[in-house]
């Protein structure tokens, strides 16, 4: 199948900075990809320039086999887009604002008043139809900003930090809102909230300093955690920590609180059956024993620095 | 056609969604009568025409033009929402002229809200009727050459009081041309024939000419090329501003 998305050697520069180096990767109908990165990645401005708001420096973008540079209207037509802190006109309705919105994207009156309706139904935004904008919480200026992307119905959605600023209720709508429509379109969204991509994405991308340095499914980049596949241990033995560091496949142990352990693997092994057996043998009362998936914070800052970057 | 469509209907409703238009149409309609009949001394011409009514409307728009065209692009600068208008599919030039054209329509509506001067000059005397229409056709053009500067200046900045600014020191530029302020500048150095050249850009006697009844296609030309120009300008700045 055609990638509906296809971003080839992009760059963008602003002045001396380079913002976005040399970023190329495909979208196909059914994934929902999840921009991650630190503030200032290129996050929004590789957004930016797939919705053809900005001009590439370098490089292409092709949306659904249209090149957003030289064929901007066909290909704007097919992208739904929730600019960063999604923007809308203050001094509309959010009525007015779909309308124009419907208007501009050439919909005849009938069909326009039934993606409207549709649209006002799916991100709840009906009790506020007829208030300005202005006067909108951010929870519902964001609905808005969603409503206007789906409102055509587009096989490609960018939504740039689409949960920011709602509330737990209504991040957890977006989300579903996200996986519903994921199978049919191809769906790009940035955040830097990392439980979103476990709960929405198929695929997350790594980007620092402009650059992509991980793609990969969110089970991928997990287990590049050095907390991938550690086992935490609860339990009132003595001796335990000792115990269980000296065990094969073990890299170290850390106490979480008295008497709960994580213990940490060695690359690529799997310590649970080692743990389990010291535990039978030893005759320990075990309250508690998990395997960790890893967590996809510790892999963000493992490969983004986390601020701390060590000297090359 | 669409999109210069759609735009232009947000646009003009923009306008009468906020204080701006009241205030602006009350302003308008208020300084128009105060020039006219104290410093134009309407009464005391003796005569039925609107010439003292078109003679300060230059110096008007100076002033109020800018301030209607200097959120045009800055503010949606501002709010962010020129990115949505940019990513939808119109084309830029549709938006140009969609804005344009609705804050066009907006001051021919202002300036159309001057009807009573004419009915009181029809009421008081026999004006040529003529002489009034094209006093009109001529100022409602200047009011557009005016904003297509305004326009294009408010795409460089998101603040729209540097927008203001500019637009009235260009616009000061364009009004005065043929003024002895801007021809005595160039006076002591530049050939007679680009003096000349130089003159030839004034809004003030074009209008003039114009309101003296006389629409003579090159006036006519004159501000409709003007537009144009300004206008290809607006977009070539908001294009470079993309591609940074």
């Amino acid at each position: 199948m055609q990638a509906k998305i296809e971003v080839d050697g992009l760059v963008r520069r602003f002045g001396p900075l380079t913002a976005v180096d040399d970023v190329t990767f495909q979208v196909t109908q059914g994934e929902v990809l999840g921009f991650l990165g630190p503030n200032g990645a290129g996050k929004s401005t590789t957004m930016k320039m797939i919705t053809g708001y900005l001009t590439p420096s370098a490089g292409q973008v092709r949306v659904c086999g249209f090149d957003v540079v030289q064929e901007p209207l066909s290909a704007k037509a097919l992208i739904g887009y929730l600019p960063e802190g999604a923007p809308a006109y203050p001094d509309m309705t959010p009525a007015s604002f779909l309308a124009f919105c419907a208007r501009t994207r050439g919909l005849a009156a009938e069909t326009a008043r039934q993606r409207i309706a549709q649209a006002v139904d799916t991100v709840a935004i009906g009790d506020v139809l007829e208030q300005s904008i202005d006067t909108l919480s951010k929870g519902y200026k964001r609905r808005v900003g969603l409503a206007q992307a789906i409102l055509h119905d587009p096989p490609v959605l960018i939504l740039d930090e689409p949960t920011d600023g709602l509330d737990p209720n209504q991040k957890h709508e977006v989300r579903t809102l996200i996986a519903n429509m994921a199978t049919e379109k191809a769906i790009i969204i940035s955040t830097h909230i990392l439980e979103e991509v476990d709960a929405v994405c198929t695929r997350a991308m790594i980007i620092d300093k402009g650059r992509m340095v991980a793609d990969g499914t969110p089970e991928m980049l997990q287990a590049r955690s050095p907390g991938h596949n550690a086992v935490v241990v609860r339990t009132s033995a003595d001796g335990a920590e000792a115990a269980l560091f000296e065990l094969a496949d073990v890299a170290r142990v850390e106490t979480l609180a008295a008497g709960t352990y994580r213990i940490y693997p060695r690359a690529g092994r799997q310590p649970l059956a080692a743990v389990a057996e010291l535990a039978r043998r030893r005759g320990w009362s075990i309250d508690h024993l998990a395997v960790e998936a890893g967590r996809l914070d510790e892999v963000f800052r493992q490969i983004t620095g986390g601020g701390r970057r060590h000297a090359a | 056609m669409n999109g210069t469509l759609a735009i232009f209907r947000r646009e003009l409703a923009a306008y009468f969604n906020t204080p701006l238009a009241y205030v602006f149409i009350v302003i308008f309609l208020f300084v128009t009568s105060i020039f006219t009949f104290n410093l134009g001394n309407f009464f005391q011409r003796g005569q039925a025409d609107l010439r003292a009514f078109f003679s300060f409307h230059p110096w008007l728009y100076l002033f109020l033009v800018p301030a209607l065209s200097m959120r045009l692009w800055a503010e949606e600068r501002k709010q962010g929402s020129i990115e949505l208008l940019l990513t939808l599919p119109v084309s830029l030039a549709a938006a140009v002229l969609g804005k344009f054209l609705a804050a066009w329509a907006f001051t021919t509506i202002a300036l159309a809200l001057t009807f009573p001067m004419w009915l009181t000059v029809a009421y008081l005397g026999d004006p040529d009727h003529g002489v009034i229409v094209a006093g009109y056709v001529g100022s409602a053009l200047m009011a557009g050459g005016y904003l297509a500067i305004g326009s294009c200046l408010s795409a460089l900045t998101r603040n729209q009081v540097i927008a203001f600014v500019l637009s009235v020191v260009v616009c000061f530029l364009f009004t005065v041309s043929g003024a002895p302020i801007v021809l005595d500048f160039f006076a002591g150095w530049a050939p007679q024939g680009m003096i000349e050249q130089v003159a030839q850009f004034s809004f003030f006697r074009r209008f003039q000419a114009i309101a003296n009844g006389v629409i003579d296609l090159r006036d006519l030309v004159y501000f409709i090329t003007l537009i144009g120009f300004w206008l290809f300008a607006n977009l070539i700045v908001v294009e470079v501003k993309k591609a940074g």
